[in-house]
Formats: C-alpha cells, sequence, structure tokens
C-alpha cells in the first residue's frame, strides 16, 4: 500500500486508471509519486507533462498541474512551461516511441538546450498503447506486431543519445530496482536547477511486448529485468560480448557546474534590458 | 505626440502583439513570416518576456501553448510548410481551450512552392486546417496600421474565448512598409483571460460560465488541475460518456457562434449606391480600393466590401448587399477559396464572379479595372 503521503498525491477519483495490471509502468508512477514526496515539493508547484502512449497516461492520475499533450510533443511543450514559469519542478514522462521517434528531436533540442526539466523516459521496447508494434528500442530479433518476421532495425540507446545530445543529467535503472529508481529520481528532479535530467526507466509491457516474446506474464519480464541487470561500475570491468544483452544501470552523466537554460535566458533579459 | 514610425507590416504585427501584451513567443525560421520572429526575439527580453528559437514549427506552437498554459499571452508564427506543421498542435489548443494568437504570411503553396511570393490560399486552411470540428477566428490585414491593430484584437478575442485565433497576413502586406501611427497604451482595449476566483479545491477547471467559456487558472497560480488533447469532462478528464463528449463539443463551438456579431469585422468603401461591388481582403483589397476609387471618378456605382474576420465570416452583411447590387466581383489569390462563402451568403441573389490569379503576383488595380468594367 502507498504510503499516506504518497497516497495524497493521487487523484484517485480519476481512477481505475487504464494500465493493464501488472504493468510495468505503475511502478514508475509510485517511484516519481515518492520522490516528489520525499523532496517535500508543494503539489500546486509540480508540473508533470506528458506525450502519448499508456505511459502517458500517468499524469491524470497524480494531483498536481498536470500536462497530457499531443504523441512526441512533451518536452516542447514542457519548454514553454519552463521558460513561463522557472519555478515549477517539471517531471516530463513520455514512452520510448513517444520520447525518441515521433519526439526524437525536442528530446535531443532539450537535451542541448539544457533546459530544466526531468525526462523520464518509461521505455518498455514497445508501443503499448496502439497495440504492440515495433519501437526505436525494441531489440533486433524480437518480434512486434510491425516486425512479424524479427525486428531488424538497430536501436539506440537513450542514455547514449542523451549524453551525446547535451542532457547534464544521465541515469538508468529498470522497474525491477525501485529504490534504485526513486533515489535516481530524486536526484534528477533536483538537477532541475542545474538543466536538463534524462532517466530512463527501463519498463515492460507484458501484454503486448510479453505474449510476442515468450514474457507474457508480469513475473516473466520482472524476472528478465533483474537478471539482465548490470551496475554501471561491473558493467566497466566487463567486455562487449559479456554486455550484450545486459542493461547497464546507474548514473552516466552528473555535471554539477551546468548553466540552466532560463537562468542564461535571465542573462539574455539582463543585456537587452541594459541595450 | 502620438509616435509615427515607417514599418514593415510584420513588424507591425509582432509589435501590436507586445502591446496586447505577448510575452511568449516559440517559432521557427520561414519566409515571409520571419521578421515577426525576428522582433520578438529583439521586443520580448526588454520586457522581461521569452522568445524561443525551437527545433521546428510544431515545437513553437507546443512551447507556446505551454507557456500560455503558464500564464503567460503567447504566439507562434510561420507560413506555407510551417503553418501546415502546426495543424495538429492547433487543434490542441482548440480543445484543450488555450489561449494563442497565429500569425500566418501567406506564400504561394502547395509545400515548398513559392517562398517570397504572394498567395490567399490558407484561407480554407485557416478554417479547416486541423482535424475535427471547432470555431475558427481568422483576421486579415490589410495595412500596416491594421497589422498593429488587428493583431491586438486577435490577443483579446484569443483571451476571450480561450482558443487560437490566426491573423491571416500575406507576403505583400508582411513585407510592405507604410506609415503607421503608434497607438498610446491605455486607448485601446486590452482583454485578459478570467481568472478562477473559486478556491483551489473547488476548482472544476472546464466548468463554463453563462458565456460558455471557463475561467482560466496557471500552473503554478496556486491551482491543480488537468490539460489533455482528449475529449474530456468537466473535471478536464478523458471521457466517452456520449453526454460529456456532446456537451464538450458543442459547448467549444457555440463558445464563438454565440459571439459572432462581436468578433465579425469589415469594412465598406462607396457601397452606398454601389450596383457593383468588389469583396477583397488583404493585400488584393489594396489594388481593389485604387480600382474603385478610379472608377467612382468615371460614375461607375462601384464600391467595396472588405472582410477582416475570415472566419466567422461575415454572411450577413454579404446577403444584405446582394439584395441590392447587381454584382459581386470576388478577386482572390488562390483558386478560388473565399469565394465559396460569399455564394452561400449570396444564395443566387445577385450574379458572382470569381476572378482568381495564381501566378504569385499580385492583381493590379488595372486589371481588377477590368473586372469591373466587365460587367458594367
Ligand atoms: C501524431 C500521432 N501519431 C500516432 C499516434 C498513435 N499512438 C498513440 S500512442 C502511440 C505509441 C505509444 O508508444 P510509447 O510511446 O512507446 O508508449 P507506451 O504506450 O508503450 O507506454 C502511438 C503511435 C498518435 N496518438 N498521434
Ligand atoms: S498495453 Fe502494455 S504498456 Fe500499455 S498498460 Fe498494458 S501492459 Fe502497460
Amino acid at each position: 500500500m502507498p504510503r499516506e503521503d504518497v497516497k495524497k498525491l493521487l487523484r484517485t477519483k480519476f481512477m481505475p486508471h487504464i494500465w493493464c495490471p501488472g504493468c510495468g509502468h505503475g511502478i514508475i508512477m509510485h517511484a516519481i509519486l515518492r520522490a516528489i514526496a520525499d523532496l517535500k515539493i508543494p503539489k500546486e508547484q509540480v508540473c508533470i507533462s506528458s506525450g502519448i502512449g499508456c505511459s502517458s497516461r500517468m499524469p491524470g492520475y497524480i494531483d498536481a498541474c498536470t500536462l497530457h499533450t499531443a504523441h512526441g510533443r512533451s518536452l516542447a511543450f514542457a519548454t514553454g512551461v519552463r521558460l513561463a514559469n522557472p519555478d515549477l519542478t517539471i517531471v516530463n514522462v513520455m514512452g520510448d516511441g513517444d520520447g525518441t521517434a515521433i519526439g526524437g528531436n525536442h528530446f535531443i533540442h532539450a537535451c542541448r538546450r539544457n533546459i530544466g526539466i526531468t525526462a523520464v523516459v518509461m521505455n518498455n521496447n514497445i508501443y503499448g498503447m496502439t497495440g504492440g508494434q515495433a519501437s526505436p528500442t525494441t531489440p533486433e530479433g524480437a518480434f512486434a506486431s510491425t516486425a512479424p518476421y524479427g525486428a531488424i532495425d538497430p536501436t539506440f540507446d537513450i542514455c547514449k543519445l542523451a549524453e551525446g545530445a547535451g542532457a547534464t543529467f544521465v541515469a538508468r535503472a529498470t522497474v525491477a530496482q525501485p529504490v534504485m529508481c526513486e533515489q535516481i529520481l530524486k536526484k534528477a528532479i533536483l538537477h532541475q536547477k542545474k538543466g536538463f535530467a534524462v532517466v530512463e526507466l527501463v519498463s515492460y509491457c507484458h501484454t503486448q511486448f510479453g505474449r510476442k516474446n515468450k514474457r507474457s506474464r508480469p513475473m516473466d519480464n520482472f524476472n528478465y529485468l533483474k537478471d539482465n541487470s548490470v551496475m554501471k561500475a561491473k558493467a566497466d570491468t566487463m567486455t562487449a560480448e559479456e554486455l550484450k544483452g545486459k542493461i547497464v544501470i546507474g548514473e552516466f552523466v552528473n555535471i554539477e557546474d551546468a548553466r540552466e537554460y532560463t537562468k542564461r535566458y535571465d542573462e539574455v533579459i539582463a543585456r537587452a534590458q541594459k541595450a | 505626440m502620438a509616435q509615427v514610425e515607417f514599418w514593415q507590416g510584420n513588424k507591425a504585427l509582432a509589435m501590436g502583439a507586445v502591446a496586447a501584451g505577448c510575452r511568449f513567443f516559440g517559432g521557427y525560421p520561414i519566409t515571409p513570416s520571419t521578421e515577426i520572429m525576428e522582433t520578438m526575439a529583439e521586443e520580448l527580453p526588454r520586457l522581461g518576456g521569452k522568445f524561443v528559437q525551437m527545433e521546428d514549427e510544431i515545437g513553437g506552437i507546443a512551447a507556446a501553448i505551454g507557456a500560455s498554459i503558464a500564464g503567460l499571452k503567447s504566439m507562434t508564427g510561420s507560413s506555407g510548410p510551417g503553418i501546415s506543421l502546426k495543424q495538429e498542435l492547433l487543434g490542441y489548443a482548440y480543445i484543450a481551450e488555450i489561449p494563442l494568437v497565429v500569425a500566418n504570411v501567406m506564400r504561394g503553396g502547395p509545400s515548398t512552392g513559392l517562398p517570397t511570393k504572394v498567395s490567399q490560399a490558407d484561407v480554407m486552411q485557416a478554417k479547416w486546417g486541423t482535424h475535427g470540428d471547432h470555431a475558427t477566428i481568422a483576421y486579415a490585414p490589410s495595412s500596416i496600421q491594421e497589422c498593429y491593430e488587428i493583431t491586438v484584437r486577435a490577443f483579446n478575442m484569443a483571451e476571450r474565448f480561450r482558443q487560437p485565433v490566426l491573423v491571416l497576413s500575406d507576403e505583400i502586406i508582411g513585407h510592405m512598409r507604410e506609415k503607421i501611427v503608434i497607438p498610446e497604451p491605455g486607448t485601446f482595449e486590452v482583454i485578459n483571460r478570467k481568472k478562477p476566483t473559486v478556491c483551489p479545491d473547488d476548482f472544476v477547471p472546464y466548468k463554463a460560465d453563462d458565456d460558455d467559456v471557463p475561467p482560466m487558472a496557471a500552473f503554478g497560480d496556486g491551482y491543480r488541475w488537468h490539460v489533455t488533447g482528449l475529449t474530456s469532462n468537466d473535471f478536464g478528464f478523458p471521457t466517452n460518456e456520449a453526454n460529456e463528449i456532446d456537451k464538450k463539443a458543442t459547448r467549444i463551438i457555440r463558445k464563438v457562434e454565440r459571439f459572432r456579431e462581436e468578433i465579425v469585422e469589415f469594412k465598406e468603401e462607396s457601397m452606398e449606391d454601389a450596383e457593383i461591388v468588389i469583396v477583397s481582403y488583404g493585400s488584393v483589397s489594396r489594388s481593389s480600393l485604387r480600382a474603385i476609387r478610379e472608377l467612382r471618378k468615371q460614375n461607375v456605382k462601384v464600391g467595396h466590401f472588405r472582410p477582416i474576420s475570415l472566419w466567422p465570416f461575415p454572411e450577413k452583411q454579404i446577403a444584405e448587399i446582394s439584395k441590392r447590387v447587381k454584382h459581386i466581383i470576388v478577386p482572390e489569390l488562390n483558386a478560388g477559396q473565399m469565394v465559396n462563402e460569399v455564394e452561400r451568403a449570396v444564395a443566387g441573389r445577385c450574379e458572382v464572379h470569381r476572378k482568381n490569379l495564381l501566378n504569385g503576383e499580385l492583381y493590379k488595380p488595372d486589371e481588377i479595372m477590368a473586372f469591373i468594367k466587365e460587367v458594367a
């Protein structure tokens, strides 16, 4: 059962939620709520934004300023929110399809701007909501409704993508490590003062992905994630061959002295007003 | 002393936005509208506002909607392909009821078409460009003065009705320079969105007042609410209930339709005794006016009717005119768009002549004079 302070962050009147029983996304929502509760951020100062997908339905269930946008566009909306009100705490959730396919351009540019938003990619390796089509993170060889003979597209490494594009905090955990999810989220939320934080939380979709890939029960997926996660420190000692099929978890980037975009914009305002 | 300037249309449009209280602009460069964003990049920071150049036009409108939700009067602008890209999120602002002004400086299309040449081919797109039903408000300026003033009006309507309002300028109006007298602040109306008066726990975000428009809180104001592009109920929560769907779908149209006569704008010249009427808007209306002034000297009974609001279209006014004139001529820089609305309003009561130019040029006054002489 959720803690009392976490329960207070729920919009129970909007429930039952739409997620399939046992969906990995619920673990992420719970971790986000625990992080917000622990950080004691007043809920009217919290903005939860999202795109479109199963993952993106999360904001509706959270009693805060919630913004369910259009498929792929959440970070661009959140950029406007952040610029208009730099005091809000913004947690932007999106699916792997939402965030890295249709929203890939907004994703890399939000990283580049280093705008103070915590972006959570809920990566279940599939398009869950539309019925199991392949996404940019569907593993090669896996089956999807649009890859009935096995996927051949190489996948994105979301953390490397974020790092390459300039995000100043990047980390990954899986829903099989809920405590680690929460700890990373707390750091990533605090990092908003310094800039753009990307947290890839590897989730699962037993309904659409699992069904076609011999992991149709929630526990099959949970165990799969647990068995295949490798801490970054350990991964650093392993060969590429040994790391095949493994999910490296931990913190990859944390630039403490990064300069956040709206703070830099304040400099623009100062220069404009002096001119 | 009133401030007099010699400005380009795009600059006047941007300065009008600033005067209306716009404090956020999200955009992406494209000819012939770029000067709007360049002006905003210069002006907004001076006033503590924010300008952001996004990664594409979709990002531009998304950021503008986000900023509006967080309480700033917001705007985006573009042309041709960029306007096509904005269509999905225009729909978002209609359904989520977010005040927003979108400037479209029309250029030739389809696709990349004619980046530097004038067109009026986005009139129907302005109404039907995004999927789904909604009520469109779109104003077409025809002078530099009007670029400024109509943009103030566009913001007022966006804030009053909580929805996007389009300013349909065109390449000629956008790039032309002429004199403008800057209205003194305080001499014109500035409308701000209604704010909720109930306490946050009692706030029902989409519960409308008697005017069918719900008060709007800003994120960060102390109110917690849900914004979504899904059809939602008064609580802002997605619904599949037929009665709730109907309530929302009809209200977002009715809130504008009810006040149609307060939104409609037009301007007439030499209409009292006219037997022939030119109906034109935007840059074309300038050629039309020149033509009718010349022909009036020759005692031709010709007048001009200029819709300023293309949507809602001044159909009542056109219907009235059609009862007393013989010919209505509709010159447009497209294959015939607004003329369909004219024909609908006229309903066969007089002759309607379609005149269409698709070569990227503006109608010249003598071409319009020739159209008038054909029927005079
Ligand atoms: C512009 C647009 N294209 C397509 C869709 C259909 N659509 C809805 S959700 C979705 C994919 C969701 O997958 P993902 O983002 O990975 O999230 P998940 O459902 O797996 O959590 C798609 C393609 C849409 N809503 N809008
Ligand atoms: S379809 Fe998949 S992602 Fe969507 S709720 Fe069900 S299990 Fe979760």
